[in-house]
């Protein structure tokens, strides 16, 4: 579930890195790179857990299944924030910058 | 249960080594990936640490998610030694073979995609370096 959600975010990312040069100019594309990385990573964990339990895997219990949940969008959480933060750093539009300049007028 | 110390260190060499990288080529000492290039291409080609850079991103946030995932799941903790299977003499032999198994194939898929990535960015690189030379050669014809 966790892998799922995680490879959505990704692809998610990626048609608006596409699409849009806001997005773009928004550095989305920090997004893809975080997304695209973990679910790369956690596609080798699936496989190796596929190899010990078979066909298993598919069918997890309920309880397994919320909490794999429940991490996905905790993961996609954490990437916007690491996400936004990079973004309020480099402020690529200048918004920041432009707050604190009319703060010290 | 530290597999993704693996992909985190070929992260730290990534960098460092792209930063050396980019320290050169602004020096002037062009190190692109393919020597066969003539000048005129060379200025189209992306830099080899701008490509290095996709993969440090790959390694890094991939890590960084899942040693967020192994939090999560009570294997990374914020004391000594850190990972819990480390403080457990009977767990550091499977927490050896775990980073020796997923984490070496993390890192292999990784690196993987990215030269993947590079053999694209390559065909692309190219096309674009002949439509140009078509054009150029199109206006001295005219």
């Amino acid at each position: 579930m966790t892998l799922l959600i995680t490879i959505f975010a990704a692809i998610i990312c990626t048609i608006l890195w596409y699409c849009s040069a806001s997005c773009r100019e928004m550095k989305v594309g920090i997004l893809c790179w975080l997304y695209w990385g973990a679910s790369l990573m956690w596609l080798v964990d699936a496989v190796f857990e596929y190899i010990s339990i078979g066909a298993a895997y598919f069918t997890p219990a309920p309880a397994d299944l919320l909490n794999d949940f429940y991490l996905g969008l905790s993961v996609v959480a954490l990437g916007l924030v690491i996400w936004q933060v990079i973004v309020l750093i480099k402020d690529p539009k200048g918004v920041v910058r432009e707050a604190l300049f009319r703060k010290k007028k | 249960m530290a597999c993704f110390l693996v992909p985190a260190a070929e992260a730290v060499v990534t960098t460092i080594a792209a930063k050396v990288i980019k320290t050169k080529e602004s020096r002037g000492e062009a190190v692109f990936d393919s020597t066969e290039q003539t000048a005129p291409e060379m200025v189209e080609k992306i830099p080899f640490s701008q490509k290095l850079g996709w993969l440090n991103r790959l390694l890094w946030g991939g890590s960084a998610l899942l040693l967020f995932e192994h939090v999560w799941h009570g294997e990374v903790v914020p004391w000594f030694p850190f990972l819990t299977a480390a403080a457990d003499p009977s767990e550091v032999t499977a927490m050896l073979h775990e980073m020796a198994t997923a984490g070496v194939m993390m890192t292999v898929l990784v690196t993987a995609v990215w030269v993947g990535m590079l053999a694209v960015s390559s065909v692309m690189e190219k096309r674009t370096i002949s439509e140009k030379q078509m054009k150029r050669c199109r206006r001295s014809v005219k």
